[in-house]
């Protein structure tokens, strides 16, 4: 079970985002996508969504992604977007409904498989006692936990997701990457953007560097996330703390170059 | 059971609209040889057939538009796909197109066209400006063409009538009506009814809803083809009549969900009564003349609308 990216690239215009970009990512572990901004970060998680189009190849389980049926590649990967948003004021339980669309056929009420689904993703998100309240009216850290159970609802083998932490607090950053953790251990493969060094460091499995469109490093978390290859990928001096059996880098101070 | 409810609210007010006129019709007089028997099966029976169906397809495209381009303004008067139409349908008829199936196809095509327009100009712009903005750029510039093509018409007999036509009402319309608008406006509904799955994953935003599976060339295309069908035959049937499609989603919402595809099917039942039960009431107010459904519509909707705006500035003006 591998999502392969062959020779991936990817032109906005007369602009290369993505150059040449080759990994093979594994089931049951987090792979973090890192790099700085402008690095191509958001562009190959939508290529591997099959969001954009590039040259290259994607393959899942040996077939093209590009080739698969639209519904039955969306029931394989499940991806959540950046800045995710919801734009009508449903309750949270019809919200993570959406996540069952690739598995129906038309817009009816749910089925009891899709129920269990519902639940079972509400309950792993810690969100069934949101399940009735607007998600208009949840906190940020309600409603990232809401559209983490949408994905999670559609049950991919393949969970794409593009900085979920991104407006969450601490507390939150750590609970989200444990429930992204926890659906790696179940078989899925996660790939996750992330920006902040650290719970990349704690969280992830595997960790691949971006610069320029290009790969950097691909490799084991402690490989990857060295002094050396995150002074040349974001120019900043880190210091390495020991953590729970992980070296955590924590960016100290700019590089002048 | 409340689609049940809002369904015997439709059977109410069609019975309703037969019941109102100028004169009265005794229920004794229904069903015999009473001359006035006539006036229910000729005049006001295909009124109000047309009536409904305008106004289920009105309240469903309003709803398919919302759900579509995201937004709680949205509406095919407001967007100014009604006035293309009526663009469509005057300069056919001042054209000298003489018939009828030919002046609905002009107003398909025209209402069709000013969709796809706004679609591609509104389309990866969630922004409420952009929206109204190109909308009413679409509302004016079809008005100021129609204006032009009136002004430019050689008969001046035609031009009181097509004037007349504009604003809009259900008023002496006929069986042929009927069976001219009927087709294209079922057809439409139909494809309208069809976006369901895709509006609702299209309330995660774009790339998440193609993420789904949706195809949303496809659902453009249904929705282009669905309204520039369904209100280009309203509109070449009936003048326009605006703001139901605007109206009616936003009263059934905390009724039947915000998840747009459940409101389909309710916004066409819920549209349906509101024609209904306003072509009654202006048939009920006093004077010689009727007031026109489509000025009264707008009398009601426009305040409407500036209300929903006035709500929506502090999340959506930013």
């Amino acid at each position: 079970m591998a999502l392969i990216v062959h020779r991936l690239s990817v032109r906005l215009g007369t602009r290369a985002i993505l150059r040449d970009v080759s990994a093979r990512f594994e089931a049951g572990r987090v792979t973090a996508i890192l790099g700085p901004n402008g690095a191509g970060k958001s562009t190959l998680v939508k290529a591997m969504a099959a969001l954009v189009t590039a040259s290259g190849s994607v393959t899942l389980d040996g077939a093209a992604i590009g080739d698969m049926d639209p519904r039955a590649r969306a029931r394989a990967i499940g991806y959540l977007p950046q800045d995710a948003v919801v734009h009508w004021n449903m309750p949270a339980r019809e919200v993570v409904a959406l996540g069952r669309l690739p598995h129906r056929r038309a817009s009816v009420a749910p089925s009891a498989l899709d129920a269990v689904a519902i639940d079972r993703a509400m309950a792993a998100t810690d969100t069934a006692t949101l399940a009735m309240r607007p998600v208009g009216e949840l906190s940020g850290g309600e409603r990232a936990r809401v559209l983490l159970a949408r994905v999670l609802a559609g049950e991919p083998r393949w969970l794409l997701a593009d900085e979920p932490l991104a407006s969450l607090d601490p507390a939150h950053q750590i609970d989200l990457l444990a429930r992204l953790q926890a659906h790696a251990q179940g078989g899925a493969g996660v790939i996750v953007v992330l920006h902040d060094l650290v719970q990349a460091a704690r969280a992830a499995d595997d960790v691949l560097l971006l610069k320029d469109g290009g790969v950097l490093a691909f490799g084991p978390v402690a490989t990857v996330l060295t002094p050396a290859l995150l002074e040349q990928a974001f120019g900043v001096r880190v210091a390495m703390l020991d953590e729970g059996g992980r070296r955590l880098p924590v960016p100290v101070g700019r590089i002048d170059r | 059971m409340k689609l049940a409810l809002l369904a015997a609210l439709v059977g109410l007010s069609f019975a309703g609209s037969l019941m109102t006129g100028k004169s009265v019709v005794p229920l004794s007089a229904w069903f015999s040889d009473d001359p006035r028997w006539w006036i229910i099966l000729q005049l006001r029976l295909p009124r109000a057939v047309l009536g409904l169906a305008l106004g289920a397809v009105l309240g469903l495209s309003g709803a398919v538009l919302q759900g579509y381009l995201r937004n709680p303004l949205a509406d095919p008067g407001v967007v100014g796909v009604s006035s293309a139409a009526a663009l469509g349908a005057v300069t056919a008829i001042v054209a000298g197109v003489a018939t009828g199936a030919g002046v609905f196809a002009a107003a398909i095509v025209a209402a069709a066209g000013a969709m796809a327009l706004l679609a591609a100009l509104t389309w990866r712009s969630d922004g409420t400006v952009t929206f109204v903005l190109a909308g009413t750029v679409l509302a004016s510039l079809a008005g100021a063409l129609t204006a032009f093509v009136i002004s430019v018409a050689p008969n001046p007999y035609a031009v009181a009538e097509v004037m007349d036509w504009l604003m809009g009402a259900l008023t002496d319309r006929g069986w042929g009506d009927v069976a001219l608008a009927g087709p294209p406006m079922a057809a439409g509904a139909t494809l309208l009814l069809l976006t369901a799955r895709s509006l609702d994953a299209l309330s995660l935003g774009e790339a998440a809803a193609r993420s789904l599976g949706v195809d949303l060339g496809r659902t453009r295309g249904l929705v282009v083809a669905g309204t520039g069908l369904a209100v280009g035959a309203g509109v070449a049937a009936t003048g326009v009549i605006g703001f139901v499609g605007l109206i009616v989603p936003h009263l059934l919402r905390p009724v039947f969900g915000a998840r747009p595809g459940a409101l389909l099917v309710p916004s066409a039942l819920g549209g349906a009564v509101l024609v209904l039960v306003a072509d009654a009431l202006v048939r009920l107010v006093p004077g010689a003349g009727e007031v026109r459904l489509g000025v009264a519509m707008a009398l009601i909707g426009a305040p409407f609308f500036l209300m929903l705006l006035l709500r929506s500035r502090g999340e959506a003006w930013r």
